[in-house]
């Protein structure tokens, strides 16, 4: 058994071959930022954050379909705070509600059902964003929906999954070396999804939490995998993680929900890579169909870059001049879990 | 009762809405006279400043908006060294708003500033169109007891110590908001004889910040650009109750970026840090107080954290939302 000093000694001393690491969840990020982890490793071993923040990879044109309903008579948008400054096409959230749109910011998805049931006349579109952390909670809200006979509040989707957006890292960005797999995802889907892609692509999948000492000891199984030439799946946070997942919650998923190709702003179309609302429970569906979204990036802006992790925020020319959290250009910058937006916020002084 | 437009015209109903509350509670030979103005007796340099106060919900574990009102302004006089004195108020009241909830909010003020030993001796009312919500603004005048203290002031070498547990406001406003049941109550309370423990047991001040809007980061932040050094902290030292590091770790915030409403930093000279720690740990908006790190040379803010990494600890910027995953 290894103590917490050998692993950072092993890991600040290491010499060997360069490594790059992809973490792929936004926490992961900003704990990497808030111990330190950088200045307590190796600079051969390069930390780079992937697409993990549900807000950064949403379409602009999903968030024109909701800036369009809050500007429509009688109706009001349902969403989290993250999404307010996201920009559409045009404008955002914030900016539609200076403008006359009728925003709404929830803590809780639940909530939506108390506010519907208040306010009969009015029609609400809830905003549902996010990975399978967020999902179940989405298939308890229909539940909820039914169970009260709700007709005056539907969802519009954006809900993606995680697996493939890595496999479609894996297949086209050759140099990254392993992943540190999401550790709030893998409650909900277990991790012997990464089985496939650990033999598929030869590379070290660790499933971590989200302390410091976590993070460091799954960079130590990945350094110590590679230096063995192995390329394992490997739990490391069995606290919380299963191989099989949340049963229930993945029930419950599946459902009311299916899956279908989706748009990542970034990245393009992943097959298979979104949860729609199954056609049977349409009438909650506040139309989340299936579009190409043809979207050309922000002038400058290399998002997609920083979200496949071929390079770092402050690579990016317009990183701390131009985009700042408060003139954010590329959605990475937005959101507290986004890429760019953590490495503005933890930048060198 | 209901307060609606007559309650803001000057008549009978203005002078009703007076009387009944804020006279009623707030009560003092000035006030009482009802003149246009306040006249007071002020020698030597004063301090003088402002505040609004537009907090949603008005009520909250811990306090209310007629606390935070008292507190803010008491606590800004403070911070430059000196023992605030007088306070004026105005409130601003959305029709539909229950004079009984405003009777509470000019209670908790009452009591605010009679912990503080000041007077509010002017105020003013108005009515407007709304939805019930009360708005506040004070302002407070103080003698200085010590000059000097300022926020430019830090020397290299110097100690910083914070008064107490981070994050305690944000978490209590949050909780209610979002309708979770917990135990944390706000901090918000007035700091003025904290500092004066300070001032008379020949503490040398150099810089003194109530750690506000946008946490214990932002003033830290300010501390370095304005006196240009770099503030390096540990985050082992930094207090922090059980309850509101889980509530953090659900809600994915961050305690260092979160409001307080009754800590402060001083910064003083490390030769006195322990005895300084001391007089703080004595006062009782102080017994968790701890020496967080010290002023050196070169620019921004750095946290030595638990693992003995480096992270930087930039400002605030937005605002602290909830994350959605």
């Amino acid at each position: 058994m290894m103590t917490l000093g050998q692993v950072k000694t092993e890991l600040k001393e290491y010499d060997g071959e360069p490594i790059k690491i992809m973490e792929v969840c936004g926490t992961h990020t900003s704990s990497i930022f808030k111990n330190g982890i950088r200045s307590l490793i190796s600079p051969k071993i390069q930390l780079i954050s992937g697409p993990g923040c549900p807000v950064c990879v949403t379409a602009s044109a999903y968030i024109d379909k909701l800036i369009d309903y809050s500007l429509m008579e009688n109706h009001c948008v349902l969403t989290f705070g993250d999404m307010m400054k996201v920009k559409g096409n045009k404008l955002c959230l914030t900016q539609a509600s200076a403008v006359g749109g009728n925003v709404k910011i929830l803590y809780s998805p639940l909530d939506a059902v108390k506010i519907a049931l208040e306010n009969s006349q009015t029609q609400y579109v809830f905003a549902a964003v996010g990975f399978e952390t967020t999902t179940p909670i989405y298939a308890v809200l229909i539940e909820e929906m039914k169970k009260n006979k709700i007709k005056n509040l539907k969802l519009l989707t954006s809900l993606k999954t995680i697996i493939p957006a890595v496999s479609y890292i894996c297949e086209n960005e050759e140099k990254i070396d392993a992943f540190l797999a999401p550790g709030h995802v893998c409650v909900i889907i277990g991790y012997s999804d990464f089985n496939e892609l650990a033999i598929k692509y030869h590379k070290p999948f660790v499933v971590a939490g989200f302390e410091g000492e976590h993070i460091l000891a799954a960079i130590y199984e990945i350094v110590h995998q590679i230096k063995n030439k192995q390329s394992n799946v490997k739990n490391m946070y069995v606290n919380a993680v299963s191989e099989e997942g949340n049963i229930k919650a993945l029930a419950m998923m599946d459902k009311y929900f299916e899956k279908a190709d989706d748009y990542w702003r970034g990245i393009g179309i992943i097959k298979n890579s979104a949860l729609r609302i199954r056609p049977e429970f349409a009438e909650f569906d506040a139309g989340s169909t299936f579009e190409e979204y043809k979207e050309s990036p922000p002038k400058g802006c290399r998002c997609r870059d920083v979200i496949l992790g071929r390079i770092n925020p402050n690579e990016c020319p317009l990183f701390s001049i131009k985009c700042t959290p408060l003139n954010a250009i590329g959605p990475c910058m937005v959101s507290t879990e986004g890429v760019c937006g953590i490495w503005f916020k933890n930048r060198e002084a | 009762m209901k307060i609606d437009i007559s309650y803001g015209s000057g008549g009978k109903q203005t002078s009703n809405l007076i009387n009944d509350i804020f006279i009623k509670n707030f009560d003092n030979e000035v006030l009482n006279k009802l003149e246009d103005a306040a006249v007071l007796d002020m020698s030597g340099k004063i301090a003088f400043t402002t505040d609004s106060f537009v907090v949603t919900p008005m009520f909250f574990n811990g306090g209310n908006i007629g606390k935070l009102a008292v507190c803010g302004t008491v606590n800004d006089l403070s911070m430059m060294g000196a023992m605030p004195k007088y306070l004026t108020t105005g409130f601003i009241i959305e029709e539909g708003a229950d004079s009984e909830t405003i009777d509470k909010i000019a209670y908790a003020m009452k009591l605010a500033a009679a912990e503080a030993n000041i007077k509010i001796v002017a105020g003013d009312t108005k009515v407007i169109e709304g939805n019930g919500n009360v708005y506040i603004n004070t302002a407070g005048i103080g003698t200085i007891m010590k000059e000097g203290i300022s926020i430019h002031n830090c020397q290299k070498g110097d100690a910083i110590l914070l008064s107490g547990n981070l994050g305690e406001h944000h978490a209590a406003i949050m909780s209610k908001r979002m309708g979770i049941e917990n135990n944390i109550m706000s901090d918000c309370a007035p700091l003025s004889l904290l500092v004066k423990d300070l001032i008379d047991n020949d503490i040398d001040v150099h810089c003194m910040r109530d750690v506000t809007r946008g946490g214990l980061a932002t003033v830290l932040n300010e501390v370095a650009e304005s006196s240009v050094c770099r503030v390096e902290i540990i985050e082992d030292s930094l207090p922090v109750s059980d309850e509101v590091k889980g509530f953090c770790n659900i809600l994915g915030l961050d305690p260092l970026y979160m409001a307080n409403e009754g800590k402060l930093i001083a910064v003083v000279p490390q030769s006195q840090a322990k005895k300084a720690l001391e007089v703080m740990k004595n006062n009782k908006y102080g017994t968790n107080a701890q020496i967080i790190g010290s002023i050196v040379c070169g620019k921004g803010v750095n946290m030595i954290t638990t693992l003995k990494g480096n992270r930087i600890v930039d400002i605030l910027y937005g605002e602290g939302l909830p994350r959605i995953c």
